[in-house]
């Protein structure tokens, strides 16, 4: 017995020592790209070019974010990306909870069909070319709304929120305050509300981390550059080599290589430091959101 | 009977009204944004002409589908769709479950907790930086491979997104990266809830950690995997079209060419050629094979345990 238990501490260090070492691995490996972009920003065109940066910044300049910052194409990015992710989260919130409500409701006469109404669209689509005609058709194109208004609700999110509901606010507090004389709509915002902060929380940052992120709706819907998001004016600089003339200052055009790949680098910690900042702070709504989706009905 | 039937829809038609009018803007939206895009699929059997619209244009029946299948591109598109997700869904599904049995093991709370945050990161990058950050470092001159390369052959290293094998590696470990840790919240989660005295009554007939693992914690996120497991299978047929239109080129399109994007480039690309119906014949089979799967899957995931979608 005595043995045994010697054999199997004996055993058990190896293992911890393997399960450190793999996940200190794999932590290092995820965190060195980012370290090694946000110091090869922070370094200057011919340390870069010269292969000098591997960790830290060498020959450390801002000349990065200097072209950044007098490049009009990110402010404006940045601009309509703030109004989308604001303007959008609000709406999705709103349109989800006014969803999700009703049909947490056990005795609400149609709630089937009704939920039926909402799942079958997760299965099934027109695809993306009706999806475009019927914007088109509605006069949407190159406008704002064509952001906000086709996605105006997540049906996954909706489940979650009803899920939440259904389990949060029982059946007891909505016969008391009726008999109080209190109607739906006021038990809605009275009562719904606050006790589903967590809830709304959770997908509020789901909505916004989407809103941020992505470009598809503004790359089919949108010609107009003065409404693109952040992200079409990253694609056209990151992905496709494409600069706009005022980018570059024609004093330092020999420099131009090495300015466009320390301005590509500073781009990339610009649009997405403000979600790596707010995620500490916010992890366990996400982790909670996670969590609230796994949940069977 | 009959009466007696409509007067109780009629009053609790009436009791719940104003949850209707609530749920009056989300159906109205779902309606025009979900449902009438469902009927413009009739275009997949039309010819369909812009100026003439949806009712006025003239039907084919199922031409566009038989030239989609019986053009040479179908078969590549289909398996080029099929590959690189079955190859996501092989590299990248048995990832998180490790990570989440180790991470689980271990008794450090700040190591795990910084670990976590960290792998959790990536998640937050959009794929438009995520495919511009595997560009800059793959660059053949300025980017870490470049200098690498440099380093120890001499010359310029050959560009690895021309190949179109390398496209779906690139494809597939950098969305491992950028997701494995999000994905191991699910089995951390269910891991914290095993019950401790499994654990310790283990421990004191003498078993190791390693073995504990193995008997006690892999069991007990078995359902959970499973049914992850299916429900992923069903959504084999359907990447997301991002992602692999930015990492498409000439040079890779033998492999990067899928159906998403291929009824983009069909549809909405060819400025003045465009041919909608036939793209949208396309897009209509790639969402009829999709909701087959869920369907079977879900079948099969409520035989398994007692979890289904719906």
């Amino acid at each position: 017995m005595r043995k045994n238990q010697v054999k199997s501490c004996k055993q058990d260090k190896i293992y911890y020592a393997i399960c450190y070492t793999v996940i200190s691995i794999l932590t290092l490996s995820v965190l060195y790209p980012i370290v090694y972009i946000l110091s090869a920003s922070f370094s200057s065109g011919s340390a870069l070019a010269a292969g000098k940066v591997w960790l830290f910044p060498v020959d450390f300049s801002l000349q990065g974010y200097q072209a950044v910052l007098k490049y009009q194409n990110v402010w404006v990015g940045y601009r309509n990306t703030i109004f989308y992710t604001v303007a959008g989260t609000g709406i999705n919130v709103v349109m989800t909870l006014i969803c999700a409500y009703p049909l947490s409701r056990k005795n609400l006469r149609g709630r089937k069909a009704i939920s039926l109404l909402f799942t079958f669209t997760m299965i099934f689509s027109g695809g993306m070319i009706p999806g475009y005609m019927l914007v088109k058709k509605l006069h949407m194109l190159n406008t704002v709304w064509a952001m906000l208004v086709p996605g105006a609700m997540s049906v996954y999110n909706m489940i979650v929120t009803r899920t939440f509901l259904q389990t949060t606010i029982s059946e007891h507090l909505l016969e008391a305050a009726k008999i109080d004389g209190c109607n739906d709509f006021r038990f809605f915002f009275s009562i719904v509300l606050p006790l589903s902060k967590a809830v709304i929380a959770v997908i509020a940052l789901f909505y916004a981390v989407g809103h941020w992120n992505t470009y598809f709706n503004a790359f089919l819907y949108l010609t107009d550059k003065n409404l693109y998001p952040l992200q079409i004016f990253l694609k056209d600089i990151l992905v496709q080599n494409q600069f706009s003339a005022d980018l570059v200052d024609p004093e330092i055009v020999a420099e131009m290589q090495n300015m466009q790949m320390i301005l590509k680098y500073s781009m990339i910690v610009v649009s997405t430091v403000p979600l790596f900042c707010f995620y500490p702070f916010t992890q366990r709504h996400f982790v909670k959101g996670v969590m609230i989706g796994s949940v069977k009905e | 009977m009959r009466k007696s039937f409509f007067h109780t829809l009629k009053k609790d038609i009436c009791r719940d009204w104003q949850l209707y009018i609530f749920l009056a803007v989300p159906v109205i939206y779902i309606i025009i944004f979900a449902y009438v895009p469902m009927g413009g699929l009739v275009m997949a059997f039309q010819k369909f002409s812009i100026r003439k619209g949806i009712f006025g244009s003239e039907w084919v029946g199922l031409d566009n589908f038989i030239k989609f299948f019986s053009s040479y591109q179908s078969g590549r598109i289909i398996s080029n769709t099929l590959i690189l997700s079955l190859y996501t869904i092989i590299a990248g599904f048995p990832i998180p479950i490790c990570f989440a049995l180790m991470i689980n093991s271990l008794h450090g709370r700040r190591f795990k907790k910084i670990s976590q945050t960290v792998v959790n990161l990536p998640h937050f990058i959009s794929v438009t930086v995520l495919v511009g950050i595997l560009f800059q470092l793959f660059n053949t001159r300025s980017g870490l491979y470049g200098v690498i390369g440099q380093a120890l052959t001499g010359s310029v290293p050959p560009d690895l997104f021309g190949s179109p094998a390398n496209f779906r590696h690139f494809y597939v470990w950098s969305g491992i990266w950028q997701e494995f840790g999000w994905g191991s919240i699910i089995y951390v989660a269910a891991l914290s809830s095993v019950d401790p005295s499994y654990h310790e009554a283990a421990k004191i007939d003498g078993a190791t950690r390693l073995q504990r693992v193995f008997h006690i914690d892999f069991p007990s996120i078995c359902p959970t995997i499973i049914i992850l497991l299916i429900l992923r299978m069903g959504s084999v047929m359907s990447i997301g079209f991002e992602k692999v239109y930015l990492m498409q080129n000439n040079l890779n399109l033998q492999a990067s060419n899928i159906i998403s994007t291929y009824v983009y480039q069909v549809g909405l690309a060819a400025s003045g050629i465009s041919d909608f119906s036939y793209a949208t014949a396309i897009g209509f089979f790639n969402s009829l094979v999709n909701m087959i799967l869920i369907v079977t899957v879900n079948a099969i995931s409520k035989k398994f345990g007692e979890t289904s979608l719906w």
